[in-house]
This record gives C-alpha cells, structure tokens and sequence, in this order.
C-alpha cells in the first residue's frame, strides 16, 4: 500500500515534484491553515505529515500515533511542535536546517542596510511625490561599514549573518551560552556577554530559537542598554523580543530602529508599531524565494522517505522516539 | 590680512561651516532650498572659491560672473557632472570633489537597494503597514536568491571595487567591465574581467558605477536591457542618465528584467512616467553618501580643498589642478 502523506498548506507547483513519487498525497489547498478539528481528523491515518506551520500538540501526536512516523516540519525552528509528546508517541519530527541559511542571513542583511538607509520610508517618500532636490540633511542615515555588529546566538544562521560582514570592514561581536572558537575563527568575531554587547553594537541581530528561555530575551532591560543610535534586527521569532518594550523604545528614541521580519501575534502587530518610520517590517519571509522553498520541500521529502523506510530520518530532533516506534510498529 | 571670500552655496553640516568660517569670510545660501539661477550668478561674483552642490549647475556664465580672482569651486559630491571643467579649466578656476570619503556609504547603498529588491522589502513593508499581511503563506512575496549568484559591476573605480568586496561574504561569484583590466582588484576579491556584453548576459545583479560622461549616457538602453536575464536585477547607484529610464520601464513592466533598484534618475526629482507604479523596483531620493558621517566628512574634505586652493598649496582633490594653473600663468 502506498504511504498515506499529509500536507498542511499547499505547496507551489514547482515543489510538488519534490514530493516522494509513491506518496498518496493529501494537500491542503485553502488558502489558510486546517482548523484545529480539521487538523486533528486530517493526520488519523497518515503514514507521515508535512507541517506547515500548525500547532503539533499532544493531542495531535495522539491522533496521529497509530499511523504516523513523523512530523517534517517546513522551517528550522519547531517551537510549533511539542517535540517531548512526539518523542513519547514514537514519532519522530525533523526540521529544514542548513537550506534556509542563506536566505535568512540574506534577510537579515537586507533589513539592517534598509533600516540604516532608511529603504522604505525613502522609497514611500518618492512614490508619494514629497522628493524635494538638495536638501542637504533630508533623510540622513547611518553608516554601516565600519561600524560594530551584534550577534545574540551563534548557530548557522548567525554565523552565516557574520559572515556576510566580512566586506563592510565591521566589528563583530557574538554572544551564546558559552564562546564558541569555531565560530570566532570563521568570522572574526570576539565573544561578549549580552550586556556588553548590547551595550557596544551598533546592530544588534537576533539569531536564537525560540525556547522558553529566549521568550522575551529582548525587553525593556535590554532596550535600554543599547545605544541610542543602534539598530535592532530580528529574524529569528516574533516573542523573543518584547514588542510592546520596543515600540515604546522606538517611539522615545531609546535605539535607534528596528528592522522586523517576525513579530510576537503574527500577523497582527502591537499598536503603533506600523505607524513608526523607524522600523522596516517585512512580513515573514526570512526564507521566501523559490530556490529555498523547493530545497525546503526537498529536505521534509528526504526526512519523511527516511522515516517510511524504517531509518532514522537526516534532520531528526528525536532520535528517541526510535524505540517507541519499534515497538508500536512491532 | 584680508580674508578669503567663500561662497557656501547651502547650509551644510557644522562641523564643515565651523573650519571653513575659521579661516575664511563665509556667506551662506539661508534658504532650505537651492539657489536660482539669477540668485547663484550674483551670490558667485567677487568670492575667492565657491562651496557648491551637484545641483548647481557650474558653466562657463556662472564661471565668468565669479570672476578672476576666484580659485576654485569645490564640488560636495564625487561625481561633478554639474561643472563644465573644461571652461574652468580655460580661467584657470580649479575644480575639485569629495572622492573616497562617499566610497563605503556608496556602497552600502547599492548593497540595501540590490537586497531590498530581490527580498521585496518595501513592498512587504508596504503590505505589512498596510495590513495585507494574514499570516505566514508558502506563496507569499517569494523574492530571488542573493547569496551564491553572480554580481556584474560595470565601472571598477573606487565605489565599483567596494560594492564588489561586499559581495565576497555574501559568496557571489563577481565578474566586473571597465575600460581595462584592474589584476589588484582581481587578486583582493577574485573577480573576473568580462565584456560588457557578457556582463550583461551572465549577472544575476547588474550595478552600474561609472561617473556620467558623453561615453557613459545612456550606457544602458533598450539593447543592454535586453540582454540581461529575465531574473536579473539592475542597481544603480552612479547617475540617472546612465540608464534610459524610458527603456528601463518598458523591460520592468513586461517582464524583461525582474527588478531594480535606483537612487539616481535621469531628470531628478521627476521620474519617468510609470515608474512610481511598479512594484518591482526600489526607488531612493539620491541617498547615496546621506548618512550623517559621510556628510560630515565631505563637507570637511570640500573645506580642505577651499583652505588650500586659498593658501596655493594644490588640493587634495582638484580634478585640474595642473591644467588650470598653467591657464592661469599662461593668461
């Protein structure tokens, strides 16, 4: 019998073929994510679920345990997926590391040069027909090269981002857990505590999951020890920063601006925050280009024919679940 | 002593006013505006140099009515397309601009613009303001790749090779054109010398950095836009008139090429009709050197040019300097 596969949002036509050839696929086509009822009745039956960004709690493992050898989610960061209650269901859940990389530290790139340069509030400026010649100190932003760059969490993609420093002659700090001498030989970076380095960087660029202990690592403390002039970039996850603590930062002229590509209730932002022209804000696309998406797709396939095949998938979070799985399929 | 009659033709930053009024008898345009036409031939006559900006435009009737005890019109921009040098150089006024200072804010600039549109980040920012954000979509504002694609430069001058460097952490594979090949240029980013045409033809990115001369009008038209990549994306920070904006809008709107980025325009501040309604560009009011330090250090550099054309010592930046002296000794 051919593996019964879900898919919870619709894929773009040209990922499709990334899917496994056998598969029976279910596709979500509406336009936005399964209801909880209907995501609970849709996973009973699957031999494997690619999620899209749905909320994978224990009562979806449970629905989903007779059947089900794995949850691929689509994206590096799985703080959507209770991954203990997956573990003790035997099914394994597998992300997208490495193939997002680029593009998120593209983004991130993107944002400080745009936040700096004043991009958007520039570009709406012209289209509006409020372009006057010479003014000498119209739109003045700030440099970038030369400068010093922040990293709050030295993973892939935050190395990624340091690395990408190299030609703008910049200062680079990072902070993690402990110093990471991979890390600082790759990109030149000098490890700093969080304070110092919020303390001394001109951007600072967020690049940690979001666990419980990185939920609202940036607050009201933390806006405050930044300079006046900097620069805060997240494209990590919306609650790792306190957004209502920053508004009021970029509204007081705490910091300097913000460049936003994840927020705390997507899509709805906090108050007063779409009205600043401190602030870029982009709408969740840290991994939006076709490339990606298809390499995306290419890796949930890769982690979900794994699973099928009785192997531990590539990118597994929870080798554990193996046993519990044996056993159930025993 | 007498001093030295400067004209500042508007306010600058301080710093620059501050060291320029030090040494010299200063007047400034007060207006938040430039001067006209007939208000700048009569602030010019009788001054000793002229501080002006690359929206005066400097030809041989303003030259003659600053007269001949005038040494030199610093020009607070690298590029001085504003002047005819040539007429200068015939009355022996020395010309000079701000060059390496603007170098990095430059080039960060190309880099926001060429990220900003293969990310679509004024339009999503636009979408997020505007509340057309519902939430994370696999289909939604999809941009192209950055990192790994090849970046064509076309003009490897100073802004040129910076904006190349730029492209090295991002993994870009860099080719570049330019009158001849630069081997130290080579050597420090590893780019490639290539025909314009095969620039054209092979660049994900096309970032144009060549000064604005008879050769280099309209040096990308309808011909060059047609050999770009339907993916390819144009950037250009260098003058408006390099590009046929007429052309450039014909290819973005159907589709020739995927986007551009621009800070410059052929007719500033009108822009070609069309333009302000395609979502495939980026478009800036000229902020290439508009950061508050790079300003800062222009007007300081245009200062020391003044300081020095005013003691006869030769300016660190006067672009005829020999020629205009020699007028001068001559005449």
């Amino acid at each position: 019998m051919n593996p019964r596969v879900l898919i919870t949002r619709k894929l773009p036509e040209a990922v499709q073929k990334e899917t496994g050839p056998d598969w029976e696929v279910e596709m979500n086509g509406g336009p936005g994510h399964y209801s909880r009822d209907e995501l609970l009745a849709r996973v009973r039956g699957r031999d494997a679920v690619l999620v899209m960004g749905d909320r994978i709690d224990e009562e979806v493992c449970a629905a989903a345990a007779p059947t089900c050898k794995v949850f691929a989610n689509h994206g590096v960061g799985y703080n959507n997926i209770d991954v203990e209650a997956a573990t003790k269901y035997g099914i394994y859940v597998t992300n997208t590391p490495d193939v997002v990389t680029g593009p998120t530290a593209d983004l991130a790139w993107a944002l400080l040069l745009a936040t700096a340069r004043r991009v958007a509030e520039g570009d709406r400026l012209i289209r509006a027909g409020r372009w006057r010649l010479s003014d000498p100190f119209a739109m003045l932003g700030t440099e970038v090269s030369g400068k010093t760059l922040g990293i709050v969490g030295a993973g892939r993609i935050g190395r990624a981002v340091a690395q990408r420093a190299r030609g703008f002659n910049m200062d680079i700090l990072y902070t993690a857990n402990s110093p990471k001498p991979d890390f600082a030989a790759q990109t030149g970076a000098r490890f700093a505590e969080l304070r110092q380095l919020l303390q001394s960087a001109d951007f600072v660029s967020v690049h940690v999951p979001l666990t419980p202990a990185t939920r609202q690592l940036i607050g009201k403390e933390e806006l405050a020890l930044m300079k006046p002039t900097a620069i805060l970039i997240n494209t990590a996850r919306g609650p790792v920063v306190d957004e209502q603590a920053l508004v009021e930062a970029l509204r007081s002229g705490g910091i300097g601006g913000a460049g936003l590509d994840v927020f705390e209730r997507e899509p709805v932002l906090e108050p007063g925050l779409a009205e600043l022209d401190n602030v870029v804000l982009t709408p969740h696309i840290g991994t939006s280009t076709l490339e990606t998406r298809i390499r995306m797709a290419a890796v949930c396939s890769r982690n979900i024919q794994a699973a099928l095949a009785g192997r531990v998938p590539p990118n597994c979070l929870n080798p554990a679940a193996r046993m519990r799985q044996e056993e159930r399929t025993r | 002593m007498i001093r030295a009659k400067v004209y500042v033709t508007r306010r600058l930053p301080e710093a620059a006013l501050e060291l320029l009024s030090r040494h010299a008898d200063m007047e400034i345009n007060p207006e938040e505006r430039s001067l006209t036409r007939e208000e700048l031939l009569g602030k010019v006559r009788g001054r000793n140099a002229v501080l002006c900006l690359l929206t005066d435009t400097i030809d041989e009737e303003v030259l003659a009515a600053a007269g001949p005890q005038c040494r030199i019109f610093a020009n607070y921009a690298v590029g001085y397309n504003n002047i005819d040098v040539a007429a200068a150089t015939r009355r022996g006024i020395i010309i000079a601009n701000t060059p390496d200072v603007l170098t990095d804010a430059t080039a960060d600039l190309a880099w926001a613009l060429l990220l900003a549109v293969a990310r679509r980040v004024a339009e999503g920012d636009k979408a997020n303001r505007s509340g057309l954000f519902k939430g994370w979509e696999p289909l939604f504002m999809l941009g192209r790749e950055v990192s790994g694609k090849t970046l064509g430069i076309i003009g490897a001058g100073r802004i040129g090779q910076a904006v190349a460097r730029r492209g090295c952490g991002f993994a870009m594979k860099v080719i570049y054109s330019a009158s001849t090949p630069k081997p130290e240029f080579e050597a420090a980013t590893g780019a490639r010398f290539a025909a314009q045409e095969e620039l054209l033809r092979e660049a994900d990115f096309v970032s144009l950095h060549v000064p604005l001369t008879p050769a280099t009008h309209h040096l990308i038209g309808e011909r060059e836009l047609a050999m770009m990549k339907p993916t390819a994306i144009l950037v250009n920070t260098a003058r408006g008139p390099v590009v046929d904006e007429k052309a450039l809008v014909a290819a973005l709107r159907t589709g020739r090429i995927w986007g551009a980025g621009l800070d410059v325009f052929e007719r500033e501040p009108v822009l070609e009709p069309g333009l302000a309604e395609l979502p495939n560009t980026v478009i800036l009011p000229h902020l290439g050197s508009a950061t508050e330090e790079t300003r800062t250090r222009m007007g300081l550099v245009a200062v020391e040019n003044i300081l020095a054309a005013l003691d006869g010592r030769t300016p660190p930046n006067g672009v005829n300097v020999k020629e205009a002296l020699a007028a001068r000794s001559g005449g």
